[in-house]
């Protein structure tokens, strides 16, 4: 008699697997990366190529030689990290700056836990704060590199548009005058560059990427809108109440990483909350700690901080936010 | 505007590829295997000895104990013996088996195809009868019907839901009726409409079943006003009964509760039917529906098959055993048993036989979890399967009632949605039954 498989239902599979959920991030991340070659030629993709590289042979030779394990290379999760790394550093940084920040995103913030799915921090964030912290003189310098597809670099590359305000304000001079001096735009920073690292070049990119995501359902929107409404929430009452000193509400958001922070960093599945009201109060709490960051701290963006702050507190979010059971909350009759 | 149940659900393609083949009688097999354990509860007690001659429709096992069915013959002929066979799970399982002899029928079954609209019996009069046909749901857990139509003392019923919703992928048997007895099952409904007292009912249908919704509506406007087609969304788990109960009248069942909790009995297309003949025909239930399906097949169809035919013959039916076909699956893919004999035979409420290959139904290699909440978005309960799975796996059991691990209806939509290929439900089952067990062991308030 033929032999027959026999195990317990259900008997199918859905087609999302772990390798292609990470392709789908890599291939939503690609507009942006697309743009930053445009705009930043053989830099940016000198950047993505050493940080995806790194991050997977890192991982590689800790499975194969420390930890003697299972390879899981094949996964995209580490070419996804080291590629994320890439794409928030400032576009003139040397090879070595995305190199050191790999190694440190994998080798410490991702495989001492033990590996994918362990981790309690985004480890492409753990990666950039290390390099901010250490090397804070690279990792501030907004110098745009020359590019094989343009011409003629303005002289405007000195910092990011969140820096100019915060250093301008220090001077003294008034929000108007840095505006207009600096050529702001909202069209400007919509579609292409006002300094920044080398993924947030666009925000339609970015936004283009968010669409295919939620398309794809890869992500929930909770988490990149619970942060953008806050931060919009938030800047709009300090604007409301002194327009001389805060910056307006879509400023904020096109600005200084808030968009790639949101879509891509925040919502890595890891280190994000597991309910959806969980994910309301961690985007919550994301755009309120950059908020503060911003209006009130040193450093002009902020939003790295804000998601590692929040990654911390993942744990206690999933203890006190559960998902809604049916048959618990409802009132029948 | 289609409605739906309010948390979680997933959407497997529906892979009814046996929608078109209108319902013919499956040929008579030489010997009937006929399980005592057709439902859920006691075995039935048998009434025949070897050598009996038996017709068909005659009762051959009495129901024993108050849950429980009476079993009937589904063909004439000799009972050659009363012995242990394995069912498809390969569990030895008492059997009626007779050698079939022409199809000689009671002479009380009525059996024109004519519709009987009128309804002579009383309500008790027509839960007797149910009773005495040995009619169990047949939407899968083959509960005895009589039963479930009389709710506990101090409950009371408010609306009948008739499930038609039918969201297992592949399965068409509930799809062929409605198309083809649309008018006995809503019959059936009154029916059972009439044992209830209740005077509302639902029939919901999922919307990927026009013809069917088409069908129910304009038979209901026609002649049948008190009952209601409800268009579903096609959405996975939708004929759970606590989901098709919150789909349908926005009430949640409680937890570790029962549908009449919420004034509110499900029944299955196929149980009204099985009502109708019963009550007005007076057929008792030894045939139904069954569709063989699968990609790998040559063909697939739908049958009114007897009681007691074995898997084998089923394939050999449709052209033979494929040779990639690994598994087979009595039921549909998310909740269907897979079949460990082709020697097992047909019981009520088997509602399909569909091969799966194993490219089709192979588990990929566990990975870590990569905490997607995949799982609690897909979850209908509301519950953290990748959180039950890890307690499961720590045996951590007041943890896990505290989590409702008792609420999980094991639909597998945590699995199914599992990027990792982690066995969520496989180990939720298993601390499932713990934690059943130590809440049932406690006292009651």
């Amino acid at each position: 008699m033929k032999k027959l498989i026999v195990s317990p239902a259900p008997h199918l599979h859905g087609e999302k697997t772990t390798r292609n959920l990470m392709r789908d991030v890599i291939i939503a991340l690609s507009p942006s990366l697309l743009v930053s070659v445009y705009y930043f030629g053989f830099s940016a993709v000198k950047l993505a190529l050493v940080g995806a590289v790194t991050a997977v042979l890192v991982e590689f030779v800790i499975q194969r030689y420390i930890i003697k394990g299972k390879i899981t290379i094949n996964d995209y999760s580490a070419a996804l990290t080291g590629l994320l790394l890439a794409l928030n550093l400032p576009p003139n940084s040397p090879w070595w700056i995305v190199f050191i920040g790999s190694v440190v995103a994998i080798g410490i913030a991702k495989m001492t836990y033990g590996g994918i799915g362990q981790n309690l921090f985004n480890p492409a964030l753990v990666g950039r704060v290390f390099l901010l912290v250490s090397f804070p003189a690279i990792m501030t310098d907004w110098t745009i590199p020359a590019s094989w597809f343009r011409e003629g670099i303005d002289a405007n590359t000195g910092a990011t548009a969140l820096s100019i305000v915060k250093e301008g304000l220090a001077k003294g001079i008034p929000m108007d005058q840095i505006f207009s001096e600096n050529n702001f735009s909202y069209t400007q920073m919509l579609f292409s560059k006002i300094g920044g690292s080398v993924g947030e070049v666009s925000a339609f990119a970015l936004i283009l990427g968010f669409v295919y995501l939620l398309i794809r359902k890869v992500i929930k929107p909770h988490i990149p809108v619970a942060i953008i409404a806050t931060v919009m929430v938030f800047s709009g009452i300090f604007w409301l109440i002194d327009p001389g000193h805060y910056t307006d509400p879509l400023f904020n958001v096109l600005t200084g990483g808030i968009l790639i922070g949101s879509v891509f960093m925040a919502t890595d599945y890891v280190t994000s909350p597991m309910s959806t009201r969980g994910m309301v109060f961690y985007g919550v709490g994301i755009g309120i700690i950059t908020m503060l960051i911003r209006n009130f701290g040193s450093y002009p963006e902020g939003i790295s901080f804000a998601i590692l702050i929040m990654n911390a507190c993942v744990p206690l979010i999933n203890t006190y936010f559960k998902p809604k059971r049916f048959g618990r909350e409802v009132n029948n009759g | 505007m289609s409605k739906t149940f309010s948390i979680g659900g997933i959407h497997p393609s529906d892979n009814k590829i046996s929608v078109k083949a209108a319902i013919e009688n499956f040929p008579l097999m030489e010997m009937a295997y006929i399980s005592l354990s057709q439902h859920l509860g006691a075995p039935a007690e048998p009434v025949v000895a070897k050598g009996d001659k038996v017709k068909t429709g005659q009762l051959i096992a009495k129901a024993n104990g108050f849950i429980s069915a009476n079993v009937h013959s589904s063909v004439s002929g000799t009972v050659s013996s009363i012995e242990l066979l394995p069912d498809l799970a390969g569990n030895p399982v008492q059997h009626i088996v007779i050698k079939v002899e022409g199809d000689d029928w009671l002479e009380n079954i009525n059996r024109s195809s004519e519709i009987e609209r009128e309804i002579k019996l009383s309500g008790p009069e027509i839960l007797v009868k149910i009773a005495e046909c040995g009619i169990v749901g047949l939407g899968g857990a083959a509960f005895p019907t009589h039963i479930k139509l009389s709710p506990p003392p101090g409950k009371k019923a408010e609306y009948l839901i008739i499930n038609g919703a039918e969201c297992e992928p592949y399965l068409t048997s509930d799809y062929r009726i409605m198309l083809e007895q649309p008018e006995e099952i809503l019959i059936g409904a009154k029916i059972m409409m009439k044992a209830l007292n209740v005077n509302k009912c639902f029939l919901g249908i999922e919307d990927n079943k026009p013809k069917a919704i088409k069908k129910m509506k304009g038979l209901c406007s026609k002649s049948y006003p008190q009952i209601k087609v409800v268009s579903l969304l096609k959405k996975y788990p939708q004929g759970g009964e606590k989901q098709l109960i919150d789909a349908i009248v926005k009430r949640q069942v409680p937890s570790m509760g029962l549908p009449i909790d919420t004034g509110v009995v499900v029944q299955n297309v196929g149980t009204a039917l099985a009502v109708y003949e019963a009550v007005q025909k007076n057929k008792p239930l030894f045939e139904g529906i069954v569709t063989v399906t699968g990609k790998c097949m040559t063909e697939q169809r739908n049958f009114r098959m007897r009681v007691g035919t074995t898997f084998e013959s089923m394939i050999f039916a449709v052209g033979g055993f494929p040779k990639d076909a690994e598994k087979l699956i009595s039921g549909g893919p998310m909740m269907g048993k897979a079949v460990s004999r082709i020697d097992a035979s047909s019981v009520k409420s088997t509602s399909a036989l569909l091969l799966l290959t194993e490219k089709e139904t192979k588990r990929g290699e566990e990975g870590n979890c990569i905490r997607c909440a995949k799982c609690v978005e897909a979850c209908p309960m509301g519950l953290e399967p990748f959180l039950l799975n890890r307690l499961s796996r720590a045996g951590k059991i007041e943890e896990l009632e505290a989590n409702m691990v008792q609420d999980c209806i094991e639909c597998g939509s945590c699995i199914y949605t599992c990027p990792a290929n982690i066995p969520l439900l496989d180990t939720i089952r298993l601390s499932k039954a713990q934690v059943l067990k130590i809440l049932r062991s406690r006292p009651k308030k």
